[in-house]
């Protein structure tokens, strides 16, 4: 593809930048406590960037992405318990051999449920397969029916607070409340050393750059731009002959797959997973993450991560009592001053230093710009007025639904 | 020597000199400030020759906030008192406050924080079991020590944690006991809120009241912040219990109380005998005296303890933090934590964690707000356990209390 072609220098040089920053100068620059909740935070990451592709591309806003890091995250720390909890390490239970907490709850063999998660190579199928499953059946159920926007995202939120009822409420077979805690070894591997968590960042990061990558290709491809065309004129699509609901179901369910690494990376380098991160209210922090990252850039994203939890970090560690106050200000800057997130305002700073005539390679990340100052609401709302705008501008008239949709007709 | 420079009054300091855990230790405490900070800690934790560093972690931001408060002010007094008094072997405490923001994830990267970055020598913090089974594996890993305030279902006996809340055996069965002998209560309704503690807590008490002899007439799960209680309310009615058994937890418990008034359940009637488990002055404060007027609570501590100890406990409290404070169970066991570490390390002659564990079974304080208590060897406390009868301004009566300490027992046979 001939537009792929002229910006793609443009993307290895974004790329090149987070690589030198995640892999050598933080790596430099932090110690190991540091780095390894760099390396939580960038977990987070894959959620924000599902988010992008589903979001800020797809127009889909899920606030329930904590499900499927959950799913992800509770299917790696189902192996880890199962490989901690040997009979010796558990002789002083009724049951020897099972998860402590089954236990305590009276469970004398372990659930057909938790048998799978014994081989590891299930788990990592499950990882993956589980969530997306979950998602497939969501996207089915929802989007044949033609359920969208504001409903669906109050769907996804439901399902994430059942989610978590659910799993507090059958605390037998899943920790409940407390989560499944106390994971020490992977094959044999104690992941709780500093020199273990190191190694772990590092998979992170080869695993956040093959999730890039992904993401990349899939913007990039006619299928990103269909997407494009979806949010914005959801019935040109469908006229088109497009299904519609497939293309949903199919970004959704790459959204849950990227989510659900992120948690089973999450589990191995904090070492236990819990209900508090399936909720809603995490779901709705990794969509702010990736609105103060910009939610149509990927790289961007995975800045906002870190941004958004460096902030959380060390304002609560310098202001336990007023943190809060401070986050809040931080978020409501963002939406007040840059709408369009870090990636906006990196865009529009590298625009002063190039001529006008280059317009349309500038931004590789932002397959539409939009001049929308509410970044929440675009993907919710009509958007005949932005199409209008658009164009009227040449330079990125190329990324936007009626160029989508020319290709398309063409 | 270090007891120069405090502000107390004379008068109070000498009081507080008094409650000295034992003469020998208060001899370490003078010598301590002539050893050297490399004698006393081998390990780098964060001593030096004027001070030691702490670590407080609870919640001061989320739903837990509420409940947490009242432990960080009580060992913020404790450590102001200890200071006082010349410090801990002659350095001042200081203490790192961090905020687990009601959040596991978070208990877990500050404890680590509190380990890795800044060395403290204790960490006094956690209240919710979640937080505790979070923060667990990085205290082990790491050979921290914490503190721990609150009453919990046992089940757990860690090196790295000394429990200074009750566990679920201590508070349960002589409550049951008591219920059993004084009201001749036959038949038990177990009402909780969805998860381990109190299902645990349910565990051993349903297995007590067989024990007994005595029936189980219902069993009944909420999940936390549940607020529509009528229908088993009315199960309640259906049943007639001579007992309501209730361990609601957090805000659940306004709803709780207010619904059970209202539907017409007189508990100053005792027919059927509210006891629980889990309401102590601060969540009255919440429920309203009216609405709990007449129930039973079995722990270890209440505000209204008529000894020395508490008196000055609760004066000293108010003059810290106000006098509209209400003092509740946890926040007396936190209390004890820096007391207790201080015990231990004057003991050890050293801030090694691995001295200090050591050091801990055996430590006495016979300055406990509570009353007497002593470290037992695995980690919890041998306490007394009460009852109290909740009145109208939101204070507990004392109607009874065993004789001798409870021995703490996390792993009760016959009970799991």
């Amino acid at each position: 593809m001939n537009f792929a072609n002229t910006v793609s220098w443009r993307h290895m040089l974004s790329m090149a930048c987070l690589l030198l920053l995640l892999a050598i100068v933080l790596p430099i620059t932090l110690d190991a406590f540091r780095l390894n909740l760099v390396g939580k935070y960038l977990t987070y990451a894959f959620v924000a960037i599902g988010l992008v592709l589903c979001w800020g591309m797809g127009g889909i806003l899920s606030l329930g992405q904590g499900v499927f890091f959950g799913l992800g995250g509770y299917c790696m720390a189902m192996f880890l318990k199962l490989e901690s909890s040997t009979p010796e390490a558990t002789a002083i239970q009724s049951t020897p051999g099972i998860p402590d907490f089954m236990d305590w709850n009276q469970i004398t063999e372990l659930p057909a449920l938790w048998i799978p998660f014994q081989s590891l190579t299930l788990t990592l199928i499950a990882i993956i397969a589980v969530p997306v499953l979950f998602a497939f059946l969501i996207g089915v159920a929802m989007f044949k029916r033609r359920v969208s926007g504001v409903y669906f995202a109050i769907i996804t939120q439901a399902i994430a607070a059942i989610l978590t009822i659910l799993i507090v409420g059958q605390q037998g077979y899943t920790g409940g409340v407390n989560g499944i805690t106390d994971l020490r070894t992977f094959m044999g591997w104690d992941i709780r050393s500093d020199g273990a968590k190191t190694v772990l960042y590092f998979v992170t990061i080869a695993f956040l750059c093959l999730v890039v990558f992904m993401a990349q290709f899939i913007s990039r491809s006619k299928l990103g731009r269909l997407l494009v065309a979806v949010r914005d004129q959801e019935d040109r699509v469908r006229f088109s002959g497009y299904e519609v609901a497939n293309i949903k179901i199919f970004i959704f369910c790459v959204a849950a797959a990227f989510s659900a690494i992120g948690g089973a990376l999450f589990t191995l380098q904090v070492g236990f997973m819990s209900p508090t991160l399936v909720g809603i209210v995490p779901s709705i922090e990794m969509v702010i993450y990736c609105a103060v990252g910009g939610r149509l850039s990927i790289l961007g994203a995975i800045y906002g991560t870190l941004l958004v939890n460096w902030a959380k970090t060390s304002l609560s560690e310098s202001f336990p009592e007023l943190w809060l106050f401070g986050l809040g200000a931080l978020f409501i800057a963002v939406v007040m001053i840059f709408p369009k997130g870090l990636a906006g305002v990196a865009n529009s700073l590298a625009d002063r230093f190039r001529k006008p005539r280059l317009d349309v390679a500038s931004s590789p990340d932002m397959p539409t710009p939009v001049d929308d100052s509410n970044a929440s609401s675009t993907p919710l709302t009509s958007t005949t007025h932005q199409s209008a705008t658009r164009h009227s501008r040449p330079g990125s008239a190329v990324h936007g639904a009626a160029g989508a949709a020319g290709d398309i007709g063409a | 020597m270090k007891n120069r420079t405090n502000r107390l009054p004379d008068r109070r300091r000498r009081t507080l000199l008094s409650q000295l855990i034992g003469a020998s230790f208060g001899i370490t405490a003078l010598l301590g400030s002539s050893l050297h900070a490399a004698d006393v800690n081998t390990t780098g934790l964060a001593v030096t020759d004027d001070t030691v560093t702490v670590g407080i972690l609870h919640s001061v931001t989320g739903t837990m906030a509420i409940s947490e408060t009242g432990s960080v002010q009580a060992e913020k007094l404790a450590i102001e008192q200890i200071n006082a008094m010349g410090g801990v072997l002659g350095r001042k405490i200081v203490y790192e406050q961090e905020d687990g923001a009601s959040d596991w994830p978070t208990f877990a990267e500050k404890a680590k924080k509190l380990l890795v970055n800044d060395k403290v020598a204790a960490v006094f913090g956690c209240w919710t079991s979640a937080s505790r089974k979070a923060v667990l594996p990085v205290f082990e890993q790491y050979n921290g020590m914490l503190y721990y305030p609150t009453f919990y279902e046992g089940l757990e006996q860690s090196p790295n944690v000394i429990y200074t809340g009750q566990e679920a055996t201590q508070q349960i069965l002589s409550g049951i006991d008591w219920v059993a002998e004084t009201k001749g209560a036959k038949s038990f309704f177990l009402l909780g809120s969805d998860y381990i503690w109190p299902r645990t807590s349910n565990k051993i008490a349903r297995k007590h009241i067989e024990k007994l002899g005595l029936k189980v007439v219902g069993e009944e799960y909420y999940p936390l912040g549940h607020t529509q209680f009528n229908s088993v309310i009315n199960k309640i009615k259906l049943k007639k219990p001579d007992v309501i058994y209730a361990i609601v937890v957090g805000g659940s418990n306004v709803a709780f109380y207010k619904q059970l008034k209202a539907a017409g359940i007189d508990m100053t009637k005792e027919k059927p005998l509210l006891l629980t488990i889990s309401v102590t002055e601060d969540e009255i404060l919440g429920i309203g005296g009216d609405n709990i007027n007449g129930a039973y609570a079995a722990m270890k501590y209440f505000q209204s303890l008529d000894n020395e100890n508490n008196k000055e406990f609760v004066a000293a409290f108010k003059e810290m933090w106000g006098d509209d404070i209400v003092i509740g169970d946890v926040t007396q066991a936190a209390y004890l934590g820096p007391w207790l570490w201080k015990a231990a390390v004057e003991k050890a002659g050293s801030f090694d964690i691995d001295k200090v564990r050591a050091a801990s079974p055996g430590i006495e304080l016979t300055s406990a707000p509570e009353g007497y208590v002593r470290i037992h060897e695995n980690h919890h406390l041998w306490s007394k356990t009460r009852i109290g009868l909740a009145k109208p301004d939101g204070q507990y009566e004392l109607m009874y209390e065993t004789s001798e300490l409870m021995e703490p027992d996390p792993f009760p046979k016959g009970y799991q």
